[in-house]
């Protein structure tokens, strides 16, 4: 497939698409013609223009978004209070664990960095949030999920 | 939300349809038929099981996800409220219905060093922007003056989606290095 750098990477059509596809797609034998119809556009033109947004990154994954407490895992989100001076080791610290997905320095807060911890099972968090005190020397305050409203997840564009 | 379903209504084949689609459907006509292919399934079986996954919550939604940056979305704030119990659940479902708000969670708050028990995370074009958001949050606020703090992210070093399964379906891995811990500014 022909890489068109021409293309701007947001014109309407891959906004389009951008804001159909956040909201679900089809399961079903022939998805993408379904989206690329409801688009106005080929079907080849869809999954060409997804190729090249996949190369461009401007989506990261075309797939499924799994509910991981229903699988079994556990998700969390915890935060630490870093000295300015001992940010970089305690960042690879703590980015060393598979199990850390996303990991933010935020200020102004004590609290400056703030990670989420997702594990198979429901007793892996609190392994993996004493394992990185241990190694870090620094307290890991928990913030466990008590209810989720209604989620989104999506950016209209 | 979904969140009480038991861990035993997936099954061994749901495990393996979901192991092998969670790095992402293939970009071909038929892809479910492409899914089937790799872990010896009709077609049928595969809409079929991803259907009923996505009916148990199992599956939240198919489709695509965004990075934020290349929209435009170069601002992100997490904004914690504490809020009294009696009426963090109003305003969290009165704040999760606007198109801003991308997350919403009551989590549980330390007692010593952290009183938040509302999470929002808001997107927006640049902090400016954000903070006008903030702004009209502020103003469904119960209560004047409410205790919150904008945090936003200075520096993002790490952002993967969370691998639930190992995929012997191929020699798949975690997600590429250049995914997982580039280090890259934020404004």
């Amino acid at each position: 497939m022909k890489h068109r750098a021409d293309l701007p990477i947001l014109d309407s059509a891959n906004r389009r698409i951008i804001n159909m596809l956040q909201g679900g797609f089809p399961v079903s034998e022939s998805p993408y013609q379904e989206t690329a119809t409801r688009i106005g556009i080929s079907e080849d033109e869809l999954l060409w223009r997804l190729e090249v947004m996949k190369t461009d990154q401007v989506y990261s994954r075309f797939g499924p978004l799994y509910n991981a407490e229903a699988l079994g895992g556990a998700v969390t989100l915890a935060a630490m209070k870093v000295p300015d001076d001992d940010f970089e080791r305690v960042t690879e610290l703590v980015n060393a664990h598979d199990e850390v997905s996303h990991n933010y320095r935020r200020s102004p807060t004590p609290l400056n960095m703030w990670f989420v911890v997702s594990t198979e099972d429901k007793n892996g968090i609190n392994s993996v949030l004493s394992t990185i005190e241990q190694e870090t020397g620094l307290k890991v305050y928990n913030m466990p999920k008590q209810k989720e409203y209604f989620l989104k997840l999506k950016l209209f564009v | 939300m979904n969140s009480n379903i038991a861990p035993s209504t997936v099954t061994k084949e749901d495990r393996k349809l979901l192991a092998v689609i969670q790095s992402g459907l293939p970009l071909v006509s038929h892809p479910y038929a492409e899914v089937g292919k790799r872990i010896g399934m009709s077609e049928d079986e595969v809409i079929e099981r991803t259907l009923q996954l996505q009916q148990k919550g199992i599956i939240r939604r198919m489709g695509i996800i965004v990075h934020h940056r290349p929209l435009g979305y170069n601002a992100n704030a997490m904004v914690v409220w504490n809020l009294p119990a009696k009426l963090v659940d109003s305003f969290g479902e009165q704040v999760s219905a606007l198109e801003f708000v991308t997350l919403c969670y009551q989590r549980k708050p330390d007692e010593e060093m952290w009183p938040y028990n509302l999470y929002t995370m808001i997107h927006g074009k640049d902090r400016d922007s954000v903070m006008e958001k903030v702004d009209s949050l502020l103003a469904l606020s119960p209560i004047k003056n409410i205790d919150h703090k904008v945090l936003f992210s200075s520096r993002r070093f790490k952002q993967h989606g969370a691998r639930y399964f190992a995929d012997n379906s191929k020699n798949g891995g975690p997600a590429p290095a250049s995914l997982q811990s580039k280090p890259e500014p934020c404004r």
